[in-house]
């Protein structure tokens, strides 16, 4: 009865290289660690309940699928309709448990590629989606349907980046080649895509005519904080997928220091985390430079992170030395 | 009736009664060790089913059964799929004008062995052990306590939301009634929309049903924190019983990336 369509978003293990599915772990509990703390310090404890019964709620919706044609059908995936009620941070949090509990309980989706599954699903699908969402919505005013085709928008994105992340992925393990990867996989997820926003749109329009209060307005803080994150996961993917490409000339002062044979006189650093931009310890030059680039961005995002929550926590002492 | 997904088997075998803790480490060390596995010891695998077969066998599952429920990932396969023609290097040419890569085609068998072996070292876990017990030793692993009470959570109500789509499911079933040679049903986005409205629904359901949990739970006496019985101490023997595996595996990897390239 239960005959699952091939999710191919849910990667199996085998499929990704150990250094890959290590760094998709490490990205994802860094992601998932600030949601905890964002949904411990906004929310309160009645939040557990409700978002545990919503993971069971989005493993529930996935059953609920419609026919398409030649015996296929489509369904939810969820990332953007729980980030559109629940918020973003909570979405994560959710995403996280759906994907989880099918990696541990359903083998859909490997142990070892959990860390990526649930980037893509759960982080990256959930913030873009949500990030599109706010922005179209701002974008469209005073449209009457703005917020139904804000959300549309948010779907068929966030289904469609979180299918290319996916094929990247898999190309950076050498599982599949980039050119053959990522237009199937974007091709594919354009279409489901449009099968998510519809459900998307059709549940919102269902909540909104029945319950609207419990549809508010994204609050502007988490919308701008979303933005952040939605644009700097994109840049970093951006970055990933151009970096095999770029060349080996080497860079303008190091060029120079060549040609003038003074980069002998060049010192290393004492201690260096990413030697010449690489990983010690992986061969392949195109992969350590992609997984490099992943850590610099990461440890970027993690300063720029704790920098201002630092200083937050801070300005309530100050304010009583002050006084 | 709905039927529950879980993929517990219940038993009073070695591997059902080993500790959960150790049980979900080795997992994780397995499938991480078979990852590492260089694409060209070919030894390994089999060394490495002998692994996969022995805990089954200690789980008594016949490693048949084992190894065909081990197959549900390969359908996945489709994305290695394109290595045969695009890996360079000498190649087998066949009729056509298609050449199948040598290199290629090494590549391709080997994610598919270390996926079927993975998906069955993840097998184990499941099937010898029960849900309680996983999320408690996720728990006492050091799983921040929100994601583990968020995974028990999910999983309690899964069955319970899923009988609710079920129910849904039903009554779209009884109102769509369809004859032989006339058209029924309206477009695919029409179609579209009616599952989205379910959901919804589904939505609404859950989000009420999630408040009469959360005021059951405060009459209960719950103050923000999931209360659970302290952790009994790891036994030197549940941790050695541990290691035999992961020596197992150590020795095979060792092996591996040594002599067998």
């Amino acid at each position: 009865m239960f005959l699952k369509p091939i999710l191919a978003m849910h990667i199996p293990d085998g499929f990704l290289s150990a250094p890959v599915a290590i760094v998709g772990w490490l990205v994802t509990a860094v992601l998932v660690g600030l949601a905890l703390r964002e949904v411990r310090d906004r929310l309160g404890d009645r939040q557990i309940p409700l978002m545990g019964v919503l993971a069971a709620f989005v493993f529930a919706a996935q059953m609920i699928n419609f026919p398409v044609a030649g015996g296929t059908s489509g369904h939810l995936i969820g990332g953007t309709l729980v980030a559109v009620l629940l918020g973003p941070w909570a979405a994560v949090l959710v995403m996280t448990t759906v994907v989880a509990v099918q990696a541990l309980l359903f083998q859909d989706g490997g142990l070892l590629a959990l860390g990526f599954n649930v980037f893509n699903m759960g982080i990256l699908a959930v913030f873009v989606g949500y990030a599109v969402y706010v922005w179209a919505r701002r974008a469209l005013g005073a449209q009457p349907q703005a917020m139904l085709i804000a959300a549309a928008l948010g779907a068929w994105v966030s289904v469609e980046l979180a299918a290319m992340a996916t094929a990247l992925e898999l190309a950076i393990s050498g599982t599949s080649p980039l050119d053959v990867a990522l237009p199937a996989m974007a091709g594919i997820h354009a279409l489901i895509g449009i099968g998510e926003a519809l459900i998307t749109v059709g549940a919102l329009a269902f909540v909104r005519q029945t319950r609207p209060d419990l549809l508010g307005a994204p609050s502007a803080g988490v919308a701008r904080q979303s933005a952040l994150i939605a644009a700097g996961l994109v840049i970093a993917l951006a970055i990933a997928f151009a970096s095999p490409l770029a060349d080996s000339d080497p860079d303008g002062l190091e060029r120079v220091a060549e040609d003038k044979a003074f980069i002998d006189k060049a010192e290393d650093p004492v201690y260096e985390v990413l030697p010449d931009y690489t990983v010690p310890g992986i061969d392949d030059e195109a992969l350590t430079t992609i997984i490099a680039g992943v850590i610099g961005v990461l440890i970027v995002a993690g300063i720029g992170f704790a920098v201002p929550r630092l200083v937050r926590l801070n300005a309530p002492e100050k304010v009583r030395q002050q006084q | 009736m709905y039927r529950s997904f879980e993929r517990y088997q219940p038993g009073q075998s070695p591997l059902h009664r080993a500790d959960p803790r150790v049980k979900v480490v080795v997992t994780f060390a397995l499938i991480g060790g078979i990852a590492l596995t260089p694409t060209h010891a070919w030894p390994a695998y089999p060394a490495l089913w002998t692994l996969v077969a022995g805990l089954a066998a200690l789980a008594r599952f016949s490693a048949w059964r084992m190894a065909r429920l081990g197959a549900v990932a390969l359908p996945f396969m489709l994305a290695a799929l394109p290595l045969l023609i695009t890996v360079p290097g000498p190649a087998w040419t066949l009729g056509g004008g298609i050449a199948i890569s040598q290199a290629g085609l090494a590549r391709f068998v080997a994610i598919l062995l270390k996926s079927w072996l993975s998906v069955q070292v993840a097998l184990l876990l499941t099937m010898t052990t029960s849900f309680a017990d996983l999320v408690w030793a996720l728990g006492s692993l050091r799983v921040p306590g929100t994601l583990v009470a968020l995974i028990a959570f999910m999983v309690r109500y899964s069955t319970t939301l899923g009988e609710e789509a079920e129910r849904l499911l039903r009554a779209r079933a009884a109102r769509s009634a369809h004859a032989e040679g006339r058209p029924a049903g309206g477009t695919l986005f029409w179609r579209a929309r009616v599952a989205g409205g379910m959901v919804g629904n589904l939505f609404l359901r859950s989000y009420e049903r999630s408040e009469r949990v959360y005021a059951a739970m405060l009459a209960r006496g719950y103050a923000g924190e999931m209360r659970r019985l302290t952790p009994p101490p790891l036994s030197w023997r549940a941790a050695l019983a541990g290691a035999v595996p992961l020596l197992w595996l150590g020795i095979v990897e060792l092996a591996a990336m040594l002599w067998w390239q």
